[in-house]
């Protein structure tokens, strides 16, 4: 019984780390919590559904589920994002001005995806079993589709923990994350790096949307839970951190099984909430997040 | 290149809002030269660095580099055109380590595209710039800490972190500002050294307040004052200035 439910809490929390990331990369590098998040991971899932009925087969559906996120990812930067933080520059509005446009973003993609799509749920299928292994007579409740996602979330981790610890581009996006200003000078150009940044965050969600949907419903609030675990992954992890947001989801998805097997499901959400106000009350920088000192 | 201007900027004017911080000031650096910019604070010595580095627009004035007419640069192609800069204070990438702070500084001699940079495939230049690097810090005296993250650095190694990071671009002109703030007599003799070996192939222009630095090491010193050019000259005549020594020297900072 621990193991199976250590295994439901890795796989969900795998699926908590791939959101909170993708929140992550986008607040590093333009120091906002993108709400819209959850809209544009479950658009790139419809997009993947949508391939996957016409060309009846999940597996060209999913990378380009996530092409279609990154792309996405990077628009909503530059068509949106861009202009915005070119005008609201200072003034008591010039913080949350941001905040609130990807409030009214997230709303404008899930009424388009309404529209599109409609309002009914929809069977996103994937080849896999969701039916949990089996040993001897014993049925685990984890499934080969809870395998692919805990396998695709390190695949996700590995790949960027190799960009950012090893590769240039990885390099400039450390630098502009916390100096721009300073990376600028340097000779990087900052705004196409964060365009990177925000591509990398589309990719992300939508490959969390992409690998969850199958074990549920697709709908255009369909992810909307899952952002909210994603983000209060990503608090507990500091929020500036990448290893913070992995381990943020993690501590979250297995402590939610936990509390769902031993004590009971009505509580589950209600504990997320109590670890975060608990992390904030005693490290409001989360428990990867940088010291307050700014060393400019 | 020898003894031809290297860098100038004609009658640059800079508003802020309704308040002019700078008004018509031109400088000139030649190649071989160190030139100091001095001035009480607010004067508009960082603005005219602004201006130069593409972090302010000026409502007018001209640049030319190397004798030909420029746009005022990018900030982020300021490495390309030969110049690289250090901020007031600190100024390093705090997340970065050492070696890393001057990777970042050698973007511009780093170019890949971006498949490559996704791919992480290193440039074949990757393996000598390390050794470059290595090199450059030893020089700088501080190879010991290398592998340190840069928030975990003594002030006066950051600064030197900093000075590496804009000389490993390969840069033609050196624009340092206060590079001697908050060094102590050792660092500040050292610093000294390092801007007249630089000169040696290429230029420096210096903001600076530390005078025994400024009047040791500068060819020649531009001085500024609410955003005008008072006084322009040797060290020995700005010294012995009277509109200088009235506006900033006065005070008998002169030693």
């Amino acid at each position: 019984m621990f193991i199976d439910t250590l295994l439901i809490g890795i796989s969900s929390g795998a699926i908590y780390s791939l959101m909170a990331l993708s929140l992550v990369l986008v607040w590093r590098s333009t120091r906002i919590v993108n709400f819209a998040q959850s809209g544009q991971a479950v658009f790139s899932t419809y997009i993947g559904y949508e391939i996957a009925v016409r060309a009846h087969d999940y597996w060209i559906s999913l990378p380009l589920a996530i092409i279609f996120g990154a792309l996405l990812g990077s628009l909503v930067d530059l068509l949106f994002m861009r202009p915005l933080l070119r005008r609201v520059k200072d003034g008591p509005i010039a913080e949350i001005a941001p905040v609130i446009a990807t409030l009214g973003l997230l709303g404008l993609l899930q009424s388009l995806l309404g529209l599109i799509w409609g309002n009914a749920f929809l069977q996103y299928a994937s080849p896999l079993s969701a039916k949990g292994f089996t040993f001897g007579s014993h049925t685990v409740p984890f499934s080969p589709q809870n395998l692919f996602i805990v396998l695709a979330s390190c695949a996700v981790l590995v790949i960027f923990g190799f960009i950012f610890k090893y590769t240039n581009l990885g390099l400039a996006l450390r630098a502009a994350s916390f100096q721009p200003e300073i990376a600028q000078l340097a000779g990087v150009r900052v705004s196409r790096v964060r365009n990177i940044g925000w591509a990398f965050a589309g990719a992300t969600g939508a490959l969390a949307g992409a690998v969850i949907t199958p074990t549920a419903t697709l709908s255009p609030n369909s992810l909307d839970l899952l952002f909210v675990s994603g983000f209060i992954a990503a608090v507990i992890g500091g929020l500036d951190s990448l290893v913070g947001a992995v381990v943020g989801g993690l501590v979250l998805g297995i402590g939610f099984s936990f509390i769902l097997q031993y004590i009971a499901g009505s509580v589950t959400f209600l504990v997320g909430f109590i670890i975060l106000m608990v992390v904030l009350l005693i490290r409001p920088r989360g428990i990867f997040g940088r010291d307050a000192g700014r060393h400019a | 290149m020898q003894s031809s201007t290297s860098l100038r900027m004609e009658k640059v004017t800079v508003d802020f809002g309704g308040l002019r911080a700078l008004s018509e000031v031109s400088i000139e650096i030649h190649s071989g030269e160190v030139v100091g910019i001095i001035g009480p604070n607010g004067a508009g010595k960082t603005t005219l660095f602004n201006v130069l580095s593409g972090l302010v627009t000026p409502a007018s004035g001209s640049l030319f580099i190397g004798g030909q007419p420029r746009e005022w640069p990018r900030s982020h192609e300021l490495t390309k055109l030969g110049l690289a800069r250090t901020l007031q204070g600190v100024g390093l990438f705090s997340e970065l380590s050492v070696i890393e702070n001057l990777l970042v500084g050698a973007t511009h001699l780093n170019r890949q595209n971006f498949l490559q940079a996704l791919l992480g495939l290193k440039a074949r230049s990757e393996d000598s710039m390390r050794e470059r690097i290595v090199e450059i810090l030893g020089d700088f005296g501080i190879a010991d800490y290398a592998e340190l993250s840069a928030a975990e650095l003594p002030y006066p190694v950051s600064k030197r972190v900093a000075l590496a990071r804009a000389f490993i671009s390969e840069p033609t002109t050196l624009l340092l500002d206060e590079p001697a703030g908050g060094l102590g007599v050792e660092d500040i003799v050292w610093l000294k050294d390092f801007v007249l070996r630089f000169r040696a192939q290429r230029s420096v222009l210096l903001v600076e307040h530390h005078m025994d630095l400024i009047m040791n090491v500068c060819d020649r010193i531009y001085v500024l004052n609410f955003g005008q050019l008072i006084a322009h000259g040797t060290p020995e005549e700005i010294r012995n200035d009277p509109a200088v020594i009235t506006a900033y020297l006065g005070t008998g900072a002169t030693q």
